[in-house]
This record gives structure tokens, sequence and C-alpha cells, in this order.
């Protein structure tokens, strides 16, 4: 099937996108949006420019949907982009990235059955610690662009998803409630290295930036 | 040992239609095994103690031309939980006929009854664009118009409208155990 991937190229949008290949359908189209508000229900989107670079190793067209973010704007902004890719790239389905949300889930939901589209959530239920250590089995190269809840600080950006990390949000879980995958917006990733991906990303440089309290966002550069 | 059938036509939709459920039995270490309802043998039914029927995808109706496969339903004495697809199998073979209604997220349903540790008003996730009308010798046990709990009058057979794989977990739990 011809599948359009709704892409933030942190963790649950790439692994989603490999797990559509996996299944042998056509990762046809990325689809991101960027949203201008930070606190987006919807959409997280840190790093979303380098996104570019990803789509580039990853030899799949992008489409790129600006939204202001207002809280079901952006709804229409999204289906809006669904509908052009569905027009230009005869996609037959959607993949997202949602684990838990419900909020994400039903709308992106309602959406493709207004376009007539499939839907496919291939990350839903997941258990979380299962996940993070499939991603490490399956050489994603994953790292943290930023923080958002107590107790994450600075010292996490740049952090590797790695076993060592898995321990510590599973503590962090336990003491704090942070959701080990950071579906909550506790904390957002971005794939350096993955199956999909021709050759690796390198980071040229960065630059973190605190954008509240506990609130921390890592700016990269991209070779 | 649990047998859990997949309604899905697609591979890639079991992720999300039947691994949830898996992921709910092996959490409280029930056996189980999985099979496609294409697949399903005698010597399956026989072994397995219980069985549930998955939903499958918004667009997904394929099921409804295969429900010649599920003809075993009818005689079976096992006790069968069939969620959303498999609810409107269970209906449709049953003699109930299917309608349109479109409920998608969370939604607030009222158990006049308990049913599987359900009662009272209870959020669950709906996915669904049909229902089928309450079958000849079937109880309805919420207090919505259309059936969205119901159960066989004498056989162990249950059917839920909602997904209860994302909200309602005691309900799978409280069928196996």
């Amino acid at each position: 099937m011809k599948l359009g991937i709704l892409f933030s190229g942190g963790k649950d949008s790439v692994y989603s996108a490999y797990l559509a290949k996996k299944h042998k359908h056509e990762l046809t189209c990325l689809i991101s949006i960027f949203s201008e508000n930070k606190e987006s229900y919807m959409f997280h989107t840190p790093s979303i420019s380098k996104v570019k670079k990803q789509a580039k190793v990853m030899n799949v067209p992008l489409l790129i949907q600006k939204t202001k973010g207002k809280k079901e704007e952006e709804l229409k902004d999204l289906e809006e982009a669904i509908k052009n890719v569905k027009q230009k790239y005869k996609i037959q389905g959607i993949v997202t990235g949602a684990i838990q949300s419900v909020y994400q889930a039903s709308r992106i939901q309602k959406i493709c059955d207004k376009l007539n589209l499939e839907c496919f959530n291939p990350l839903w239920q997941k258990n979380e610690e299962e996940y993070l250590k499939e991603l490490i089995k399956n050489k994603f190269k994953v790292i943290i662009a930023g923080v958002f809840a107590y107790p994450l600080d600075k010292s996490w950006l740049g952090r590797e998803i790695n076993k060592e990390f898995i321990e510590e949000v599973k503590e962090l879980n336990n003491k704090y409630k942070i959701h080990p995958a950071g579906e909550g917006g506790e904390f957002e990733s971005f794939v350096l290295d993955c199956p999909l991906f021709s050759k690796p990303l390198e980071i040229k440089s960065f630059k973190d930036f605190s954008t509240g309290e506990n609130s921390w966002r890592r700016e990269i550069k991209i070779k | 040992m649990i047998l859990l059938i997949s309604t899905c036509k697609e591979k890639f939709h079991e992720l999300e239609f039947v691994k949830p459920i898996e992921k709910i039995l092996s959490e409280n270490k029930i056996s189980f095994f999985t099979k496609h309802h294409k697949e399903i043998t005698k010597s399956d039914l026989n072994k397995t103690k219980k069985i549930i029927l998955s939903g499958t995808s918004l667009k997904d109706n394929h099921f409804l031309k295969d429900l010649k496969n599920f003809e075993w339903i009818k005689e079976t004495n096992k006790p069968l939980l069939g969620i959303c697809a498999g609810m409107q199998i269970i209906g449709l073979l049953f003699n109930g006929k299917l309608r349109n209604k479109k409920e998608i997220g969370f939604y607030k349903e009222d158990f006049k009854k308990e049913f599987l540790g359900l009662k009272g008003e209870q959020e669950v996730y709906h996915l669904h664009h049909n229902y089928t009308i309450l079958p000849k010798d079937f109880i309805k046990f919420t207090k919505s118009k259309i059936p969205q709990a119901i159960k066989h009058k004498e056989k162990k057979i249950y059917g839920v409208l909602f997904h209860p794989e994302v909200r309602n977990k005691e309900l799978i739990l409280n069928f196996v155990k």
C-alpha cells in the first residue's frame, strides 16, 4: 500500500515508518507539520527543519505544511496537507506514531475517515520499555532534542537512547510519572541514524535554549 | 490457553488491534496463541479454553465477506469475546442486522448491569462505522440506544463495540480469568 507518514523526525514517526516498510508497504511521502506554536497539542516541533536532511537520506519526498498551531485550526492544516499528498502521490493510507494519545489518534482517524484513507498506528498501546529496547535492537540512533518536565534538565539534551537511558527513565517513571517514551511531551527526540537512512546524519554544531521553567531545547545543525 | 483471532485484512494493522490485546495477556502471564481468522482449524478451537475476536481498522470491512469462516461460533461451547468487528461478526451470525453509526474517540457509556466488571458510567474508546442491532437471544448491558455491550442469554458469548484494550483492560482480564 502507498502510505504517507506523519513525520516529525523523532523516534515515534521514524520507527512507525520503519515498521511500515518492514510490512512491505511503500513509504510514498513524509508529511511534516511545522507549528509556530511550540506548545502545540498535536505536533512535536523541535528540529523539524532537520527533517529535510532525514527525508534526503531516506530518499522519500517530504511535504512541509505550516500552521499557526491554534488548537483546532492546526487540524484543518493537517487535513489540507494530507489531502494534497493524497492527490499528488495517490497514497492509500496514513501512518502515525501515536502510542497512548487518544487526543492525537482519534483526530487523525477522523481526518483519514473523511478523506477515505486507511490509518495505521503501529505503536498503539505499546509497552514503553519494550519499545525503547526495540529501537536499540534495530540500530536506531536517537538523541534527546528537548526536555519539558521536571526533573529532566539541560544535562539530558543530546543524550542517546541506550540501555543506561532506559534504566534512568524507568526510575523517573516510578518517582515522577515521566512517560518512558516521552509521549506526554516530557521529552522530544531526533533520529540521527536507522536502517531507513542511506547514511547517518552528523551533527555539525548545536545550541541549547531555555524555553521556560524545566524546559530546554537543543537546536542542531546537521553537516 | 486463550485463542486470540485477528480479523484484520492487513498484517500491519495487527500491531494496532491485536498486539495491544497480546500485551495485556502476556503482562498478566496468561498463555495464549494468535491466529488469523482464515487459518483457524478445528484443533485450534478444541485446544483453547476461551476465544477473543479482535477488532480492525475503521475502513477494513473485509471480515463481512468472510462470515463463512466464523460459522463455528454458532456451535462452540467455549466462552467467546468479540471486540468491535468481532462483536459485529457475532451479531451477524445470530441474525442481527448491520447498521451505520460512526463513533471515534472517547465516549461515556452507562452500564445498567455489570458487564465483565464494568458498572455505571464508564469512559470507553470507540472506533467504528457500523454496529449490529441486538441479535435474537442476546441481552444489552448499556443504556445507549445502540448495543455497546451484549451477552448471549445462555452461552458465554460476549460482544463489545468499543475497544477495551485501550481504556478498559480489566474487562479483557475479567473475561479470560
